[in-house]
Parts: structure tokens; sequence; C-alpha cells
């Protein structure tokens, strides 16, 4: 009997106690920001959208290596000594190696941030940008390669070039040995 | 009893006085509703340390506007299996039902839509409209869901009708008349006047204040249980059933059974405060008194109770079916019985 | 399983039929996508059959072709929600094959990290079964305490809920200036919520109501079951292997096991396991408190790293004290930089497997919250 008052009891004053918190919450100093009017400050470590620095990044393909979800394409030319277009890295070494496509699908890319740790050259970095939603899929995809598309293939005909005059020199300069090898012998047997 | 309505004398008792005093309640309604909203939403966000609405109009007041277009403009779907008729019908009933009581309910001393000398029953009677309303929305569903909430709700909403009956019969008793404008009239003049504090009277009756307060906090805890609201609110119970006997809903019929819900709150809050609280007077005597004034108090004590009810939505969790009907049968029930006793001794002895 | 006989000879002297429900993959409870196929009899639940796999992503196959570095954004996301107890378990379990030890100052680091987020697996697993039952505002309080941990997170490792911030051997990034500050400002507002909370929510007598004698999991059922974590200290059982088996730095700080005692209700029942996380909540105050004071702000967090992971032919399986219980990892290496397999012992996996046992005789309402109270997340269950 006395456990049915004392249920009662119990039921009114601690709805009564929650009441009185809630109430006390009506004035207390609410924590909404008004997007997109004020944003939040975004830590400098933040993990957000990734950017690449072309001036940095020599084609080593280590990022390509270390990403877990494979958003990274990565395709290189070696630069042939007779090309006119000269470009030079941001601590002033020459270029030897083009960068003819790099690009990102932000897509897959889950923000690890592990390419950023295996880059030598700190060329490809997290940003602080997060605001980059698109109605299309494609559009994802960045292209951070600053060759032309003309550009590209003109640069993969002069290493083709370049290595058919490398193999004809060789042919040649090994021709010439062993036409040299062979002469004094020819001399000999059209002497005897 | 002469009809104390002023449209009466001003237009005579003909048709258009008579669509005019329909009306006049329905437009209140609807725009009551209209705040009601926008305050649930608001309130519920500062207690949670939010903002709520800001968007729609300066600081969301346009929100509630918002939301009514957004219903009104979607697709009017009928399942296929459905009882049409019944499908159809369901949201307007329970509206009606929660409406049907305004018509007894005194604004002010000079307009009550309908003066009868039995206005109490007649609230408590056609307030089970409402119900048959959700009986019948949760069966034309043809989903065992509905069926599940709307049986919960019936059989809530008919057992705390019982404590809410026996609160309200104690103050019948101490006023001697089921006629709500007299109930009303006889708690002029100060606050403690009012039948919370045991109605008119001399310093001899405050051995009957304990009953009356009691009986008041029960009549508000049924009220609760009657609008289906938190934390009575299992037929609506988001987590256990999706969403009760409104599942198959959508659009203008769920806008109506939404209407009908906040409807039903202002129903319950403005008998609290013409039985309880006093109605058109004035706490202070004669002072803001008067035809005018009684419109504003009735109002902005019948939002006080919505107020309180909102708040409690936001505080309490929900309670299981069957603790539901221990507390209403075994615990109110008993409860109102004892203070009935008690005010029924109180009259007998003045 | 005597408990269903008997409810079948009860019940069979009725007319009723039973009704089968699916408790559908998508809930309104925040769970995840879980489904429960449930037989009822009116309101009393007799049988439970879940059926799980709708978030297999199939990790453990496709870490096999992984090297061992990039596994750890994998196993962040087996249970998102406390992430860091993933990785220290795995990169604990590497450390051991590859007999490394790490820095001071690193264990500290890894001690706090864990901690934060202990409590922040808590709050939310306290808000949820609060939402459970109805209570809407508990969870909007606990949510933006949580948003104060996260933050503190987000400085240190640029992320805020799957950090990838763990290596083997040490962290990833140094530690920020300001970072003992922020964790004493959180013990101390999470301390402030918690005595909010106990008001609002946990004294509550309808909540009281609602999860008192409810779900009871006796403790020789829990153990055989293999639950861990609070569903065990719940029923009585003073397991934890922080203090049992202490790995890492444990061993120094000053801590209890809080074990539900049957304050209210009955030991083993949902209120008992509730209040074993809000009493676990504070636990990790005091030690996150403790290695604030101890630790040491010099010294290089990358110095253990190694360059390769190249650990030699073995196997390890190490475990330790997630938030939700005891995880395992079971590592296999052939000598390669790629690991054969890696097995994931899943604490939701197995703390699930228990909700047939304990819901049957309970109605329906209950079962929601008997689910809640087992706190599982549905990463760890598919993986």
């Amino acid at each position: 009997m006395i456990h049915y008052f004392k249920n009662i009891w119990a039921g009114a004053s601690t709805a009564w106690v929650g009441m009185v918190i809630t109430w006390k919450h009506l004035f207390v100093k609410k924590v909404t920001i008004q997007y997109p009017d004020e944003k939040f400050p975004i830590p400098e470590r933040a993990r957000n959208r990734l950017y690449l620095q072309m001036n940095r990044c020599n084609g080593c393909s280590s990022c390509v290596l270390a990403c877990p979800v494979n958003c990274i394409t990565l395709e290189s030319v070696k630069g042939t000594p007779d090309d006119p277009q000269k470009d030079f890295y941001e601590n002033g070494k020459e270029r030897k190696v083009w960068v003819t496509r790099y690009e990102i699908d932000f897509a897959k890319c889950c923000y690890c941030g592990l390419c950023t740790q295996a880059c030598p050259s700190d060329a490809i970095q997290h940003t602080v940008e997060y605001e980059y939603s698109e109605y299309d899929r494609e559009k994802l995809i960045y292209k951070f390669q600053d060759l032309t598309s003309e550009q590209a293939e003109e640069k993969k005909q002069r290493l083709a070039d370049h290595k058919m005059k490398e193999a004809l020199e060789k042919e040649k300069k090994a021709a010439a040995v062993e036409s040299k090898n062979i002469k004094p012998e020819t001399d000999a047997e059209k002497s005897a | 009893m002469e009809n104390t309505n002023f449209l009466y004398e001003l237009l005579g008792k003909n048709a258009l006085s008579i669509t005019l005093i329909v009306t006049l309640p329905l437009v209140f309604v609807l725009i009551y509703a209209l705040i009601a909203i926008l305050a649930e939403l608001k309130v519920s966000a500062w207690i949670q340390e939010r903002l709520g609405p800001m968007r729609t109009g300066p600081w969301g007041i346009l929100q509630p506007i918002a939301e009514v277009v957004k219903l009104l403009q979607k697709e009017d779907i009928t399942p296929d299996k459905a009882n049409k008729l019944l499908y159809n019908l369901a949201p307007f009933v329970m509206f009606t039902g929660a409406y049907a009581a305004f018509a007894v309910i005194p604004f002010s001393e000079r307009f009550v839509p309908a003066d009868i000398n039995v206005g109490l029953f007649y609230v408590f009677a056609i307030g089970s409209v409402g119900s048959l309303g959700i009986v019948m929305g949760g069966w034309a569903s043809n989903n065992k869901y509905s069926l599940m909430g709307a049986m919960r709700s019936v059989a809530q909403i008919i057992s705390y009708e019982i404590p809410a009956a026996m609160a309200i019969l104690s103050i019948v008793v101490l006023a001697s008349s089921m006629n709500l404008q007299e109930i009303n009239s006889a708690q002029s003049g100060w606050f403690w006047n009012w039948y919370l504090f045991g109605g008119p009277g001399t310093i001899g009756k405050w051995w009957v204040i304990p009953f009356t307060v009691i009986l008041a906090m029960i009549y508000f805890i049924s009220s609760l249980a009657e609008t289906n609201r938190v934390p009575f609110d299992i037929p609506e119970g988001e987590s256990e059933l999706v969403a009760g006997f409104h599942t198959e809903y959508g659009g203008i019929k769920f806008a109506m059974f939404f209407f009908a819900e906040y409807a039903n709150m202002f129903v319950v809050a403005a008998i609290l405060t013409t039985i309880f609280l006093g109605g058109w007077n004035s706490p202070f005597g004669d002072l803001m008194q008067g035809p005018i004034w009684g419109v504003f108090w009735f109002i902005f004590k019948g939002f006080l109770v919505v107020l309180v009810q909102i708040w409690i939505r936001w505080t309490l969790p929900r309670f299981r079916v069957d603790q539901l009907m221990y507390l209403g049968w075994k615990i109110l029930l008993p409860i109102s019985f004892v203070c009935f006793m008690a005010i029924s001794l109180y009259v007998m002895l003045k | 399983m005597s408990e269903k006989k008997r409810i079948e000879l009860e019940y069979s002297q009725l007319d009723s039929e039973r009704m089968r429900i699916n408790v559908g993959p998508q809930h309104p409870s925040t769970h995840g996508v879980l489904r429960l196929e449930v037989e009822v009899d009116g309101e009393i639940v007799t049988e439970v059959v879940p059926h799980m796999g709708y978030l297999h992503r199939s990790f453990e196959k496709y870490c096999e072709q992984l090297t061992y570095l990039q596994v750890i954004p994998y196993i962040d996301r087996m249970d998102y929600i406390a992430a860091i107890n993933n990785e220290w378990t795995y990169v604990l379990g590497m450390e051991k094959l590859l007999g490394i030890k790490v820095p001071e100052k690193v264990e500290y680091m890894r001690v706090i990290m864990a901690e934060l987020n202990r409590i922040a697996n808590h709050q939310i697993a306290v808000a949820t079964f609060g939402l459970d039952a109805g209570a809407f505002t508990p969870f909007l309080f606990f949510f933006r305490d949580r948003e104060l941990i996260i933050w503190i997170l987000e400085k240190l490792s640029g992320a805020r809920l799957l950090y990838n911030y763990l290596r083997v051997g040490g962290l990833a990034a140094d530690v920020y200036p300001g970072f003992k500050e922020d964790c004493l400002n959180v013990v101390k507002q999470v301390r402030k919520t918690n005595a909010e909370i106990m008001d609002l929510l946990i004294n509550n007598k309808i909540f009281i109501q609602r999860s008192a004698n409810v779900g009871i999991l006796p403790a020789d059922v829990a153990i055989n079951y293999g639950c861990s974590g609070p569903v065990l200290r719940g029923s009585g059982v003073k397991y934890d292997l922080r203090k049992d088996e202490p790995y890492s730095i444990y061993d120094r700080f000053d801590f209890d096991i809080p074990v539900g005692k049957g304050e209210v209700g009955v030991i083993g029942d949902c209120w008992n396991r509730n209040i074993v996380r809000v009493y676990e909540m504070e636990e990790s105050c005091r030690i996150i408190e403790q290695a604030v004071a101890q630790m040491p702000m010099e010294g290089d967090v990358k110095a253990m790293v190694p360059k390769k992971i190249k650990p030699p032919v073995g196997e390890v399986y190490f475990r330790a004290e997630n938030p939700k219980g005891d995880l395992g990892f079971y590592i296999v290496s052939n000598g390669t930089d790629k690991p054969e397999r890696i097995k994931a012992r899943g604490t939701s996996f197995v703390n699930l497997s228990v909700l047939p046992e304990i819901s049957q005789g309970y109605m329906f309402a209950d079962l929601i919250l008997i689910l809640g109270s087992i706190d599982i997340v549905l990463g760890e269950v598919d993986r």
C-alpha cells in the first residue's frame, strides 16, 4: 500500500525535476550558427579536398601506390633533350619528366591523407574546401595536368622519335665497330 | 436561458448571424493552429539549445504557412485495397469531433455559440466522435500497423475519459450547474475565486483547495492522453509503429489529422481554463474586465495551457501501453473518486 | 529455451494466432540496417530472428591486397562511431608482431584519444536509448557535447569521424598547442551534462518503468554467449580488459570498473546496462585528467614508425577494450608487405547474438529498448 503512494510521489517529483531542467534550458545561449551566412572555422589540418601543385610534381606515382581506393590516375612521359619547351620546378631544377595526365576522382577519394604523406615533394596537399558538390558525377573528376592533349601527344611522339633515333644510332655504332673489326681481314684476304 | 450572444443582438436571429457564429470560432481555430505549430517548433528548439526554423520569414514566423502549403500541394493518394469511403471520411470526422466542442465554449461573457444547460455533458459526448475518426482511419487503411495504432489509441482515449469526467463532475457539484457560461460567471473577482482554488466562497473553503488542485492535475494528465501527446503518444510512437494510425495518409488528409490534433489540444485547454482557471475572467478582479478583455484573457490562459503541454512533450519519455492503462485505471481513477467524495462532502456541509 | 516453452503452453490455451512482423531494414531508430523478423503473440514477443549483412562490404577479403598502412582507413570504417579504438587494436597487434616499443608521448596520446572516443560512443549509446524510449531532448544535449570532442579530434587528425591517425609505431601528426586545455574543457562539460541527464532521464520514473526489469541477461548466459563490454558488466560480471589484461599504459592510471549493481531493477536489465555506460563516462574523465597531467609535450611522435612495414612470417591475435566490448584482430603475415589475412572479431556481432535469448516473453515495445541497450553498430556486425 505504501509502495503505491511512493510510486505516485516518485513519478510526480521526477517529472517536475525534469521539467525544471528543460525550463532552464530555454534561456541558455543557443549553439546553432546560421549556415551559409556564418561558417564554422575549419582547422588548418583538415583533410578536405585535395590539390596538386604541378610545379612540384615529378610523376613518381607514390600517391597512386599509396591510395587505398585507387582514385588517382597518373600518366607521365620522359622528357627528351631536344624539346624546345622547358619547364622548371619550384626549387629551380629543370623538369625531366612530363606529367601528361593527372586525375583525381573525388567520388572515390576517402580523404584518408595517405597520398599527402607519401608524396616526396609535398606536391599534393589537402585544402580546407568542402563545398564542392556537383549534380553530375563526371564533374567530380578533377584534372590537374597543365599540358593540353596536343602537347601531350607531341611529347609522346618526341619520346618515340628520340627512342627510335637512339636505337638507330646504336645500330650504326655497332655496325661501325663491326665493320672496323672486319676491314683488315678482307684486305688480307685480298692480298692473299 | 437567454442567448448571451452579441451577434444576435446586433443582427437578429437569422441565417447570417448563425453562419457568422459558426465560422468565427473556425477562423480562430485555424489561426490558432498555425501559431501553435510555430510555437511547438520554436519552443522545442529552444529547449534543445538550437534555434528552430529561421529561414522562412524573419525568425521563421512563416514556417507554418510553408508547412501547410507543402501539405496541400502533395498528391492525393488512396491505397488500392483501402475502404474508400471510410478512408476519405476519417480525417474529417476527427476534425468535426474536435471542432464541435467549440459550440459551447464561452469566449467572453457576450459570445458563446450555443448557451445550453448541459454544456459539459455535450462536450464529453461529442469528444468521443474524435476517437471514432481514429478507428475509421486505422481500419480503412488496410495496414496492420495502422490498425494496431488505432486500437491502442481508442483504448487509451476511452480509459482516460473516465478520470477526466470525474474531475469535471466534481466541479459541477461545486458549481451546481453544467452550463459553461454560468460556471465561468461564478468565478468572477480575483483569482482566488477560481475553482482551482475552491471556487467563490469564504476562507472556510481552504480545506477543499488540495482536492481541487489534484483534480486539475488529473484533468490535465487525462487531457494529454485524450489528445495522444507524449507521454501518451503510443499510437504515434515513431520508434515502434512507424506512424500509427496515420501511416497511410498524406497531403491534405494528413493536414486534416494534424489540424484536428492541434484543435483538440486547444479544446481540452479551453475546458481546463473555463472550469478551473476562471475562463474569461481577469485574475485581478475588476481591472481589465469586460467583454473584449474576456476574449483576451481566455485566449491567453488557453495558450498558456497549450504551452505547458508542449513543454511536457519535450521532457518526458513515453509510457508503454500496459503502464498507460495502469496509470489511468489504477491511479487516476481512485484518486479522482476520493476527491469527488471530499468535494461532495464540502458542498453538503456548506 | 524453457522460457519459450512456458509461453507456448500458456498461450496455446487461448485461441490466438501468432503474427510475423518484420522490423525492416530501415528503422526509425538509429541502429543502422538490421532486419529483425519477430513473431508476436498479441503483444508478447515469442521469437526474434535477426537478419544481417545489409552493410557487408567485404573488408577482410579486400584488405588482403592492400599494404599494412593502407588497411588503416578500412579498419576505421568498422565501428565508425569510435574509430580510434579500432585503429589502436590493430596497431597494437602489428607492434606486437614487429616487436616495436613506442615512445611515452605516443602512449599517452593514444590513451587520451581512446578515452575521448569512449565518452563519445557512450554519449551516442545513452542518447539513442533515450530516443527509443521517447525522450527527445537528451539526444540533442549529448550531441552538443559530442561536438566538443569531435572538434579536438579534427584539430589533431584532420577529420571528424574517421581519423586514420594511428600508425604502426607512432602517430601520423604531432599534437597541437592547446590540446591539454581543450581536453580539460571537455571533461568539465561532460561531467556537467551527465549530472543533468541523471535528473532528466535516468532517474525519471517513466524511464525507470520502461527499462527496469526488461531484457534481463543472467551472468552465466552472458559469459556463455561471449558478450563483453557494458553488456557483460551490466549483468554483474566485473571483467574489463584494461584491468584484467592491461595493455599499453593502463596500469599507471587509477580508475574503477563500474558494474551493474541493481540499484534500480534487477542486475542484468536494460537500466543497469545503461547506468554502466553513464558511470564509464565518468571513469574515462578521470583517466583523461590523469593522462593529461602526466603527458610529456616534447618528443617525436613519428620516431619509431618504420619506413616499410614488412613483418616476419607469423600470426598474432590481439584484443583490446573497445567502448562496446572486446574487439580482437587476428593478423596472419606471410613475409611480404601485404597481409595474408586479417580477421576482426567484431564486438557488436557477438553481442547481437544474445538478442533472441533475452527478448522472449517481453512486449514488443520492449524489444526496441533491448536492442538499443545492447548498443550495436552495423559497421562492426557486418564489416
